[in-house]
């Protein structure tokens, strides 16, 4: 027995969603930033799925290069988190405020 | 793609194609090799000398790829032709004169500046990488490229306080915002099949679930809107352009804006362009959110900084109102527009970076009070550029809007035309309040010891800069042609492949 496509991208939308009400609901940088983590695996996932779908390779490609282009993102984005908490000594997005919105 | 093999197309290598490109990660790597040699406290200023000869080289071969009938290479991923070369153009001179502002900002302030240039270069390869990019695998990896180096220089005064929260609140944003253009582009890859743009129209052509394609159009859109700060999306504009140092604001706040509206420029007229009534209605509403919510958000701010971030967003919704108008005469004012823009806003924050120095203490309004006195040339120099970001008559900005809200007129879209217009009598309150306290409140004794003081290198950014302002307002036909031949590119992918560009525009 398959399981049906529509799983796979039921499924996809579904952690995408999660990590974006993670991404506004958290109040750690690192915990925002594994929500974005979540969002991008969601979409290799619809990208698996419809590279099967069409019988493309060039989906699964595709989640190749998501997946450096994410470690790149993680290692500047560490580095960013790593050089503030050095200037504010918290990582609680609500306490990085000197500028209001 | 395969485009039909003509014998001048035979002749070149594809590298060609994408020469430019090629001449900045070159630079960009040297610069970096050489700022690992040098020791800690001598000066990086011929590093920032190099920076400016690749990007000089680049721009040069901006130009030649004029010469080359316009097509595809490497598989169908990246296709130059003169919509890509005007681009390239106007972000090859951002980043020049961004580097020439740039060359004694940081002097004495921060060690290992040699980075900072290799950033820039690094950051505009992704830049002009995207704007010839005509395959979503290729948009997205140069997308990433010109982000990932934006975030670091935002955050580039480590010391202070504010920039690595800039930083990181660019980062975040930036990262969401990618993901949502992600999932739209694996939508369309599920709708049509391909990341191809040209395939993607097929699909679109023929009719591939509208449903799926609208969902991916909006993600795209959600995505690129994040990027060039149009209206729901806009947040986290203020904070960024306030902590960031004031010449990385002048470049990120109008070269990635540039390749990010090539790229949408590229979606809905290219791959999109037969399916109009899918994203006209969203563009409509983004434009008119933009405009009116940048002019009222920059009507209550004190900041200069401030100020202008929210004036960027309302500009980016007059750029929006070109995208309603009809295909060829929307793209040429959509990108003459981004090249007025570029002229006026660069200039603004580089007066700034100049008289609030490194440290940028006086940013807020009232700081600028009897500047004129102090400072008449750079006090001058400001002026001309808020006048063109009114838009009064014989600078760029006039001329941009006046050929943008033309085309939305002849397109059907009077009332956009109308608002627009109405947003820009707004507009004209707050600019012409920064010039009335520059130029009629009484001067009083400066606080503190005034250093600023004007180099070489900075005075030719700001001349090149003052005569684009005029150049364009006055003399537009040059620049105008450039951009309608880019937007004849898009009357269909057969044409774009085989058409050459008219060598005679250069000559004349």
């Amino acid at each position: 027995m398959t399981v049906p496509i529509v799983w796979y991208l039921v499924l996809s939308a579904a952690l995408f969603s999660i990590g974006v009400c993670g991404f506004l609901i958290k109040r750690n940088i690192i915990t925002i930033f594994m929500s974005i983590e979540l969002m991008l695996n969601a979409v290799n996932l619809a990208f698996v799925t419809f590279a099967n779908h069409w019988h493309q390779v060039s989906g699964q490609i595709f989640v190749f290069f998501v997946m450096v282009v994410a470690a790149a993102e993680a290692a500047v984005g560490l580095a960013i988190i790593i050089s503030l908490f050095r200037s504010r000594n918290t990582l609680n997005v609500d306490q990085i405020d000197l500028m209001k919105l | 793609m395969n485009e039909p093999m003509t014998p001048s197309m035979i002749a070149f290598s594809p590298a060609l194609r994408i020469l430019p490109e090629i001449l900045m990660t070159l630079t960009g790597v040297l610069v970096m090799l050489v700022e690992a040699v040098l020791k800690p406290r001598t000066s990086r200023k011929p590093l920032g000398i190099v920076a400016i000869l690749g990007t000089l080289a680049a721009i040069a071969a901006s130009v030649y790829q004029l010469f080359l009938p316009a097509g595809t290479a490497f598989f169908g991923t990246v296709q130059s032709d003169a919509f890509s070369v005007f681009f390239h153009l106007v972000i090859g001179c951002i980043v020049l004169v961004t580097l020439l502002i740039s060359l004694d900002y940081f002097e004495g302030h921060t060690s290992f500046v040699g980075e900072y240039y290799a950033l820039i270069l690094f950051g505009a390869t992704g830049m002009m990488l995207m704007t010839c990019s005509v395959e979503l695998l290729m948009v997205f990896i140069s997308l990433e490229i010109s982000s990932i180096s934006t975030y670091i220089l935002a955050g580039y005064r480590k010391r202070s306080a504010t920039s690595p929260e800039a930083s990181i609140k660019y980062f975040l944003l930036g990262s969401f915002a990618t993901a949502f253009f992600l999932y739209g582009i694996a939508l369309c890859f599920g709708a049509t099949g391909s990341t191809n743009l040209y395939e993607i129209a097929k699909g679109v052509a023929d009719g591939a679930s509208p449903l799926l394609l609208t969902v991916a159009f909006g993600m795209m859109l959600i995505g690129l809107g994040f990027k060039v700060s149009l209206a729901p999306f806009h947040v986290w504009t203020p904070d960024v352009y306030e902590g960031a140092p004031a010449p990385v604001v002048g470049l990120m706040s109008t070269a990635p804006k540039a390749a990010a509206f090539a790229v949408l420029l590229r979606i809905a007229y290219g791959a999109f362009g037969t399916a109009i009534h899918i994203w006209m209605p969203l563009v409509w509403i983004m434009a008119v959110l933009s405009m009116t919510i940048g002019n009222l958000g920059a009507l209550t701010q004190r900041n200069v900084k401030r100020m202008l971030a929210y004036s960027s967003i309302a500009h980016a919704g007059y750029l929006l109102v070109a995208f309603t108008a009809l295909a060829p005469m929307g793209i040429a004012a959509a990108s003459f527009y981004t090249a007025a823009y570029a002229a006026m806003n660069v200039g603004a924050f580089g007066i700034i970076s100049y008289l609030s120095g490194y440290n940028e203490a006086r940013t807020s309004l009232s700081d600028f009070a009897g500047i004129a006195r102090r400072h008449p040339v750079a006090a001058a120099a400001f002026a001309v550029f808020l006048i063109s970001l009114i838009g009064i008559p014989f600078t760029a900005g006039f001329f941009g809007k006046f050929y943008v809200f033309t085309a939305a007129i002849n397109s059907g879209n009077a009332w956009l035309a109308v608002l627009g217009l109405l947003n820009s009598g707004v507009a004209a309150f707050y600019y012409l309040r920064l010039l009335a306290q520059m130029y009629m409140v009484p001067v009083e004794p400066p606080r503190e010891a005034d250093t600023a003081h004007a180099r070489p290198a900075f005075i030719l950014a700001m001349a090149i800069l003052v005569l684009a302002v005029f150049a364009l307002g006055i003399f537009p036909g040059r620049i105008l042609d450039l951009a309608r031949a880019g937007a004849a590119t898009f009357s269909g992918p057969a044409n774009a492949a085989s058409q050459t560009v008219p060598v005679a525009l250069l000559r004349r």
